[in-house]
This record gives structure tokens, C-alpha cells and sequence, in this order.
């Protein structure tokens, strides 16, 4: 083991890159270091030690030069005027105190940078540049030379995401809090022994000043809830909303009779407590993932812009002008972002992302390639047959299943509700009718009251808490739900359909094996030596493989596209590729796997094999998920691992190979017409269909951060051998939900049993209402706490 | 008696400020990003300064 690295903390192995007599573990975070010492921003190494980002050798820096084309910039700035500009740019690097840091003192860097500021939760940089000093790709340039790489995609062209929500729901409980102490101030005097021989005057002062408070909390601040109400009754579903508008309209009018007739101010108090309350809860369940998106499409996965050659001569054109015809020109590791026919070059077309394919496919000249796929290796040039906008796989994505309203209101607390509602209408005109033989008045009273004290706050405040609980503790622990409906969802899981490649296996990571003579160290490190040099995904798995030797340059080396690699090294011709390359015959192996053949001096040693590799705690999770749920496997790769599959997952598990991305999309749509709740588990585009179409669709994401295809909840790759816990932790949260559900009915019954005898009063209810919810609140989110502290904690962290 | 409606009318006044405040700090975006306000008030402030001085310099520019 060597030091550590300065910049980043990586393992320096044997032997460092040493300036300033410091560590570092390659070129790239030396010169971050240097960039940052030279202009005095040393500062950013003391406040986390040892956070810088680094970027693997391997990985070719991004281009910006597309940012130089005027309509693609002007659609990306917030502001710009003849000579300040500002912009904000999405970093998914940004981690920590340093990087607030750094980002903030970007004006050391570059004169013409005016003012910068991140906001941390969305991992975003808002930079304020005098564009007549620095421009658009130098600024982005700049940023990705300290490794702070700005992502920019489509997407961002199209729309600018505000959270303006949140916002509105602040104000409307800064409000209701306004009003609600203000008139507990008034109410308090009644409640208090003498009361009643307060002078008639300043109970006239006090109802009239609460009535006008109450207003904007019952018109301003409880709007969303009549107009959800509205909407599940157009529905056909009565929501738990319907019983809290109804609660709220008698607590209003009610209070309002008595401040109009001045004998006081009637519940005021308790309504704006009940409000307040409720809207503090929907703000707990509102906690939204800032920094990740759960809506994304293929916009957020393609480029900009592409390079177009015209005449022999480079243009960046943005993506949308691409025009059937035009000739483009990918580089290794670019994205093919429109179908196009290859026209010169050697394609290794790398579609694990797009089809579940697991191995690039080659293509060569004359072949049609889709969009969607990545160059590994060298340049080629394409032209173009049919736009983006039309190509095959985007209109795939296009077909994006939209989960209904009615879907989503089909929930377990409006299924209570819906009976809680029928229940407590038939006591208040029961109770009415009772009363109307012998006084009126009082049955008008008594009516009310059970409409006013039944009011559902404890039960609309058990489901926020309880799933708001969840979804953070969830959130901790690597696995970030959309909302909290997602909960329930997963609770009522019957079926679990998997998809292969990046899902159950490793995406980048393959077993190696070899077979043929065994390799002796030094032809070991002579191999290494060799495929350090090549970007093909083989030769960077090889070079994994077969880490820790020390370099040697190799004296002539030569990679030929789609064949493999020819080099001289200490006086050996080494040979590796695939067997035609190396050996010159085709033999009609098992194509299940990969291999690259390699020899010494034209004398063959054998080859190595490539497998997928499957996530660890993955027989874990498919016994688990066995007992509980059927299981099916659905990909987009050859059937290749068939048997190892089938043993995996047992013998009545569906297993299908060879599926498009259409055919996942229908066989979750075959698999909910058969009654069944599909959770869907993938991590491409190619289930982006399947995805949406299945109940619950859970994407696995290696950075979560980074693009995943539209989803209800993205799992962090590495916590994927505890999701059989998560789980089971959403048949905790119900359980804490029944619980709460009993408690809350008993404070009803108490309530119902004061309402009915016509024995409310405000004091009565200024009590039990605020007690009982808060009994309710306390109760799931210390279970919830509780449980998911116990159960959770045993996840390594 | 005088004094009750007396305070009662600071008491609505003082409670407007602040709901005026509150609501003035969630429209300026202070409840958008709670954490890194938190970071940054322990940097270095001479190099912050600078940093708001130039910028109010060239907002005047314009």
C-alpha cells in the first residue's frame, strides 16, 4: 500500500506522481493541485482533507466546444446582458464543505468570473462571468480542468427546473402558524375560570379579530385540500381530503354563527390549530430528493450537440438540426445520437445501456447503427438516415406510460376513509334526528359538533408521518424513493419482474478467467503493459484484471479497430485480440462468451474469458423475494447464462432472453392484466417502457446522481443485496399505520361520545384535537424511528 | 381596560413583522438550500468581502 493521494485519497500504489513533495496518485489530481496552489486556493485541502474528485485516466475529458454555438448558450444562461451573463450548472461531483468552497471562490481562478454560489441540495453552481472576458466553454473548461465536470444535456434546453412548490407550501403554513397563535391568544381567556364574566365588549373584539385571521387560513392556506377533494370525487373516490373539507367547513361556519350572533369565537382556535397541524405533516411528506430526478428520458442521456464534418471541415451542430444526410463524426466514448448508416471506421457500439446487451457489438462500414449506443474505441463517421427525434429508440422512450389519477388515489388510506366517511354522516344525521324530536337548535349544535370533532386530523396526519418516516429512513440507507405513495406500492408487491445486464450483474465489472498455458508473471505484466494503452472495454477490464505491475513502454504499439492490438514490448511481439487476429483461423466456439487471444512471438498461449459478474448478495435477495413473491427475469442479452440463471432462480421463475424494449414494456402490461402488483427492476433505457408501465419501477444506479431512466425509486447499486429488507420494512410502516389508525379511532369515540350527548364545547375540543394529534405523530414517527433504527442499522454503512 | 386593546393591537403588529419576514425570506429562496449557508459562514469572511464588493461594483456598471 502506498500514501494516500493529496487531491483525492485514492491508493498512490508504488508509484506516486510526487510534487511539491506531495503524493498524488496520477497527472490528473497533481495538476488540480497545482492549478489550485498556483492561484492560492490551498485552503481547499484544509477544510475536508483529502475530497478532491478524480478522474480516471481512461476517461477522455469532456468537450464544451458545442457551448460556443450562440443558440445552444443563450438557452442555457438565466440572465445575460451586453456584458454580464449568468448561468447555472449542474455538477454532480459537488460533495462536501471543500467543493462549497472552491465553487464560491471560482473569481481567484478566472478574472472574469464575478460571483459564484452553490446550492448544495441540488448540487448545483450558479456562476455570474462578464462574457466579454470569459466565455460559456471556457467557463465550462475551467470547471472541468479543477474536475468539477458541468453536466449538460438536452433536457436542460428545454425546460428550467424551479422548485416553486415548496415555496407556496412554506407560505401557507407560515400563515396558518400566524393566525393560529394569534387567536389561541384570544381564545385562551374563555377557557380560563371566570371567563364567562369577561365584558361583553372584548368578546365581541376578540371573535370579530379571529374571524378575520381565520380567513386567509381557511381560504389561503387550506386550498389544496378542497381541490384535491374536488378531484377524487370526480374520481369516483372519496379521498381523505372529502372528511377533512367537510370538518373544516363546519368548524368555520359553525364558529363563524357564533362570532356573527357575539356570543364568542366558537372553535376558531381549534381550526387553525387543525390546520396548521395538517399542513405541517404534508410538508414532512413533501421531503423531495433534490439532486436526483425520477422523471428523466432520453434528453437527459444525449449530448448537446455532435460534431458534423462538411466538406472536410469540423462544425458542432446542435442535436436538434441534425438532418438526414449529414455526416457525423463520434470519438471514442461519444454517443451515437441519431440512426445512421457507419461510413468509415471500425464501430465497437457499446449498447448496455440502450438494449442490455453486455459486450459491445462491432460494426463495420456500410452497417446501421441506432442511436443510443457509445463508440469504445476509435473515431468513426456516420451518416445520419433519420433525425433524433425519430429515431428508433427515442420514440420507444416516447411511449411513456403515465400513471392515472384514479391509479394513484386507489390507496389504503382512502379505502378507510371512504367507510370512515359513510360512518360518521350516518352518526351526525342519526344524532340529528335524535335531537330534532325535542330541540332544534341543539340538533343543529349536535350535528356540527360530530362533524367538527370526527374531522380526520389524527388519521391524515398517521400517513404523511409514518411514509415520511420511512422515506427517510430509506433515504439513508441508499435507497430514494419518488414519494411516499411509493411506500404502499411496494407493500402490495405480488410479483418481481428483473432485468439482467446492470440489474442482477455488474455493469462494468466481468469475471476473467484464462485457459491455455498458464501466463508466467513477467508475460503477465508484458499484457498489462500492453492494454493500459488501448480504451477498448476489454482491454480496460484486462487492465483491471490485471493491475499492480509496474510500467514498461512499450517500443512499437498499434490498435487495430475490431481486431485487437499488435505491439512490441522487451523485445517480444505480443499479439491480443480475437482469434482471428491472433491465430488467423475461426473456429466456431461458444459465443456466448467473450475472449481475447493472445501470444508471444506468434506462438499462441491461450485465451482469456469474460463473464458477467453478479452483484454481490444477489442469491440473497432472489431466495428471499422466492418465498414471498414469483419471480421473473426478462433481458435484452442472448441466453448465454440460461442454466446458471435457472439455478439462481429456481424452477418456477420465468425466464425470458432476447427481449426488446417493447417486449418488457408488454410483459409487465400482460403481467398487471393478470391482477398481479409488478415491481419492476431495472437500470436502462431499454426497461425505461417497462419501467413506467409495472407498478413500482426501481432503477439501480451505480452514481445516483447521474442519468437513470424515469422511475419511482433508484436504489444505490451497492445496496442492492439489502433490498429483501427494505422490503420487509414497508410491512413495519403498516403495521405502525394500523396501530396509529387505532388510536386515532379511540380519541374519535371519546370525541363522537362528547359530540353526540351535545356536550362539545370549544374547550373540549381545543384539547382533544391538538392531543390527539400529536399522540398520533409521536407515536408513528418514534416506531418508525425505532424499528428503522434497529432494523436498518445492521445495513453496513 | 384600555390597555387589553392596546396590546392586542401592538401584539397583531409585532406578529405581522414577522409573518412579513417569514414570508419575505421564503420568497427570497433562504428555505431553498439549508445546508450550505451553514458551510459557508465558517470560510474565511476578508475573501468573501472582496468576492460581494466586485460584484456590487459591477452591478452598478450596468
Amino acid at each position: 500500500m502506498g500514501k494516500p493521494c493529496v487531491h483525492c485519497g485514492a491508493d498512490c500504489g508504488s508509484s506516486p506522481v510526487v510534487w511539491d513533495e506531495k503524493a498524488f496518485c496520477c497527472h490528473g489530481c497533481k495538476t488540480v493541485y497545482q492549478i489550485l496552489n498556483e492561484n492560492k486556493l490551498g485552503n481547499y485541502y484544509e477544510i475536508q482533507p483529502m475530497s478532491g474528485i478524480k478522474i480516471d485516466a481512461g476517461q477522455p475529458l469532456k468537450k464544451f466546444a458545442f457551448l460556443d454555438i450562440p443558440e445552444i448558450s443563450e438557452k442555457l444562461l438565466d440572465f445575460k446582458d451586453d456584458n454580464l451573463s449568468r448561468i447555472r450548472f449542474f455538477i454532480p461531483a459537488i460533495h462536501c464543505a471543500s467543493c462549497i468552497w472552491l465553487l464560491e471562490h471560482l473569481d481567484t481562478l478566472h478574472p472574469g468570473i464575478s460571483f459564484s454560489s452553490v446550492n448544495f441540495p441540488k448540487k448545483e453552481v450558479q456562476i455570474t462571468f462578464r462574457s466579454d472576458q470569459i466565455t460559456l466553454r471556457q467557463l465550462a473548461e475551467l470547471l472541468t480542468s479543477i474536475h468539477y465536470t458541468p453536466e449538460i444535456t438536452l433536457d436542460q434546453l428545454d425546460k428550467k427546473h424551479i422548485g416553486k412548490a415548496n415555496r407556496s407550501l412554506l407560505l401557507k403554513i407560515g400563515v396558518a402558524s400566524f393566525s393560529f397563535m394569534n387567536i389561541m391568544m384570544y381564545s385562551f381567556p374563555e377557557y380560563l375560570p371566570g371567563g364567562d364574566l369577561l365584558e361583553q365588549k372584548f368578546r365581541h373584539i376578540f371573535g370579530w379579530l379571529s374571524f378575520i385571521l381565520i380567513l386567509p387560513v381557511v381560504f389561503y392556506s387550506a386550498s389544496d385540500y378542497y381541490l384535491s377533494a374536488i378531484k377524487s370525487l370526480k374520481h369516483k373516490v372519496i379521498s381523505i381530503d372529502l372528511p377533512i373539507t367537510l370538518g373544516i367547513f363546519a368548524l368555520f361556519i359553525y364558529s363563524s354563527y357564533v362570532v356573527f350572533s357575539g356570543k364568542g369565537i366558537g372553535y376558531m382556535d381549534s381550526l387553525a390549530g387543525l390546520l396548521f397541524f395538517l399542513l405541517i405533516g404534508k410538508w414532512y411528506q413533501g421531503k423531495t430528493y433534490e439532486a436526483l430526478s425520477f422523471e428523466r428520458d432520453y434528453k437527459s442521456y444525449f449530448p448537446v450537440a455532435v460534431t458534423v464534418v462538411e466538406a472536410g471541415e469540423e462544425r458542432i451542430v446542435p442535436i436538434r438540426e441534425l438532418k438526414k444526410g449529414d455526416r457525423m463524426l463520434i470519438r471514442n466514448q461519444e454517443l451515437v445520437p441519431a440512426d445512421a448508416v457507419l461510413v468509415k471506421g471500425k464501430g465497437s457500439i457499446d449498447y448496455a445501456f440502450v438494449t442490455g446487451e453486455a459486450m459491445p457489438v462491432s460494426r463495420k462500414e456500410n452497417d446501421f447503427i441506432y442511436a443510443g449506443g457509445r463508440q469504445a474505441g476509435s473515431s468513426i463517421e456516420l451518416i445520419v438516415e433519420k433525425p433524433v427525434e425519430q429515431s428508433y429508440l427515442t420514440q420507444l422512450w416516447n411511449q411513456r406510460a403515465f400513471k392515472t389519477e384514479a391509479e394513484s388515489l386507489n390507496n389504503h388510506i382512502n379505502h378507510i376513509s371512504h367507510y370512515f366517511t359513510i360512518v360518521v354522516l350516518l352518526i351526525a344525521f342519526g344524532a340529528f334526528t335524535f335531537w330534532a324530536f325535542s330541540d332544534l337548535t341543539v340538533a343543529v349544535y349536535v350535528f356540527s359538533s360530530v362533524l367538527i370533532i370526527a374531522c380526520p386530523c389524527a388519521l391524515a396526519l398517521t400517513v404523511p408521518f409514518t411514509f415520511g418516516s420511512t422515506m427517510r429512513a430509506f433515504g439513508r440507507k441508499g435507497f430514494y424513493i419518488k414519494n411516499t405513495d411509493v411506500v404502499e406500492q411496494l407493500y402490495r408487491t405480488t410479483t418481481v419482474v428483473f432485468d439482467k445486464t446492470g440489474t442482477i450483474t455488474l455493469n462494468r465489472k466481468v469475471e476473467i478467467g484464462f485457459r491455455g498455458e498458464s501466463l508466467t508473471d513477467k508475460q503477465k505484466l508484458l499484457v498489462s503493459n500492453m492494454v493500459r494503452h488501448s480504451t477498448h472495454p476489454l482491454s480496460m477490464a484486462l487492465f483491471d484484471f490485471l493491475s499492480g505491475y509496474e510500467t514498461v513502454q512499450p517500443d512499437q504499439y498499434e490498435e487495430i479497430p475490431g481486431m485487437g492490438i499488435t505491439g512490441l514490448i522487451a523485445g517480444q511481439r505480443i499479439n491480443l485480440g480475437s482469434e482471428s487476429f491472433v491465430t488467423g483461423e475461426t473456429t466456431l466456439a461458444d459465443m456466448y462468451e467473450s475472449r481475447v487471444y493472445v501470444s508471444f512471438d506468434g506462438r499462441l498461449s491461450g485465451y482469456f474469458t469474460f463473464t458477467n459478474s453478479y452483484r454481490p448478495g444477489l442469491e440473497e435477495v432472489i431466495a428471499d423475494f422466492g418465498r414471498k413473491y414469483k419471480l421473473h427475469l426478462i433481458s435484452g442479452d442472448n441466453d448465454g447464462e440460461a442454466a446458471n440463471l435457472r439455478r439462481l432462480f429456481g424452477p418456477s421463475a420465468s425466464l425470458k432472453f432476447h427481449q426488446s424494449p417493447t417486449d418488457k414494456k408488454a410483459y409487465v402490461q400482460q403481467l398487471k392484466k393478470q391482477g398481479e402488483k409488478v415491481l419492476m427492476i431495472g437500470d436502462g433505457l431499454n426497461d425505461a417502457g417497462a419501467l413506467a408501465e409495472s407498478h413500482t419501477g426501481i432503477s439501480i444506479a451505480e452514481d445516483v446522481f447521474s442519468f437513470s431512466p424515469a422511475c419511482d425509486a433508484i436504489l444505490e447499486a451497492d445496496r442492492f443485496g439489502q433490498l429483501g429488507r427494505f422490503m420487509e420494512f414497508t410491512r413495519i410502516s403498516f403495521r405502525v399505520i394500523r396501530q396509529s389508525f387505532a388510536i386515532s379511532l379511540v380519541y374519535n369515540i371519546i370525541g363522537l361520545s362528547f359530540a353526540v350527548t351535545g356536550n362539545l364545547s370549544p374547550l373540549v375540543a381545543a384539547i382533544l384535537m391538538p392531543v390527539s394529534s400529536i399522540t398520533v405523530v409521536a407515536f408513528v414517527t418514534f416506531s418508525i424511528g425505532w424499528i428503522g433504527n434497529k432494523r436498518l442499522r445492521e445495513m453496513s454503512n | 381596560m384600555e390597555a387589553v386593546i392596546f396590546l392586542i393591537v401592538l401584539g397583531v403588529i409585532v406578529a405581522g413583522g414577522f409573518l412579513a419576514a417569514f414570508i419575505w425570506a421564503v420568497r427570497s429562496g433562504q428555505y431553498d438550500d439549508d445546508y450550505s449557508p451553514s458551510v459557508r459562514m465558517l470560510f474565511d469572511n476578508k475573501k468573501q468581502k472582496d468576492t460581494e464588493t466586485e460584484f456590487s461594483e459591477s452591478n452598478n456598471n450596468n
